[in-house]
């Protein structure tokens, strides 16, 4: 199967691969996982004290699209407030890299990973509201 | 209606099998449907024949390995695994396919055949392990839930141990 140029390009030069320390407050961490094909995609956003996310890191194992997908949102996602990076749909993912149909999971498994990120990054923040 | 693969060879639909005697019956019905004995026979028949080695064929597959089958257990009580669409996993196993991951492809950069044979032997352990609580969720109408996790968990690790596979043959050809 040919994949897109952008999904090329992504996959070959991907952004922001890397951690972020999981144990910073300031720092959420989604982890999530595609049991059909198997892959795996962790993805950490950081925000400042505005509650802007000012970096995001990204590991996955997984084919092109799912490491293209995961590359693409970390871009998306700097400087977006958390409300704005959950509003992140799959079919903006899958339509700004031309995925095809059987590959549609790839940028649902990013949507989750996103999802999943700022769930742990709020709920690090209502804990520290509480203490 | 989901088809019930077990009725085909008269088995009892639990998780536990006789693979042996799975694959008697199953080479039964082949010889039975061979297209050779048919070779005289209506189209109508023919047909009828060839259906039924096609039947055959998929049941066998799934109830043979461990993971499809417990899918097609819970699929008979209407249960769907959610495999393509349930991304959401317990963190610590997330980790744990991680290092796998990493480990298969630390052994290929150094081409060592003896590490990833090594990850291979512990992913069967672990398969085994998820195998083992199979058998007690799916005996439990409340643990149902739990049933389809551990399939997810088995889906990941059958696909693990595939690119393993692959891997290793890969450094053989080289």
């Amino acid at each position: 199967m040919a994949y897109s140029d952008k999904v090329l390009d992504h996959y070959e030069n991907p952004r922001n691969v890397g951690s972020l320390d999981k144990n910073d407050p300031q720092v959420g961490t989604g982890m999530v996982g595609a049991p059909a094909c198997g892959d795996v995609m962790k993805l950490q956003i950081k925000v400042n004290d505005s509650g802007i996310i000012e970096d995001a890191k990204f590991k996955t194992y997984g084919c092109g699209s799912a490491i293209a997908s995961s590359s693409l949102v970390t871009e998306w996602l700097k400087g977006k407030s958390l409300d704005e990076a959950a509003e992140i749909k799959n079919s903006a993912i899958a339509e700004e890299l031309a995925l095809p149909p059987v590959k549609i999971h790839c940028s649902v498994l990013a949507e989750d990973a996103i999802k999943a990120a700022v769930a742990d990054l709020k709920s690090k923040q209502s804990d520290k509201e509480v203490a | 209606m989901q088809k019930n693969h077990f009725e085909l060879f008269g088995l009892p639909a639990r998780f536990s099998i006789d693979l042996q005697a799975l694959d008697q019956l199953y080479r039964k019905i082949q010889s039975e449907v061979h297209p050779d004995r048919f070779a005289a026979a209506s189209s109508a028949e023919r047909l009828k024949s060839m259906q039924l080695a096609t039947e055959a064929n998929e049941a066998y597959q799934i109830l043979k390995n461990p993971t499809s089958r417990a899918r097609h257990l819970l699929q008979l009580q209407g249960i769907d695994t959610h495999e393509d669409s349930n991304t959401a996993m317990p963190a610590d196993f997330l980790m744990l396919q991680m290092e796998w991951r990493e480990a298969i492809e630390e052994a290929s950069a150094a081409s060592d055949i003896d590490a990833l044979d090594n990850l291979l032997s512990e992913t069967r352990k672990t398969a085994r392990q998820l195998q083992q609580q199979l058998h007690a969720l799916l005996d439990q109408p409340d643990a149902i839930a739990a049933a389809a996790e551990t399939v997810r968990k088995l889906s990941f690790i059958d696909k693990v141990q595939a690119d393993i596979g692959h891997a290793i043959n890969k450094l053989q050809d080289a």
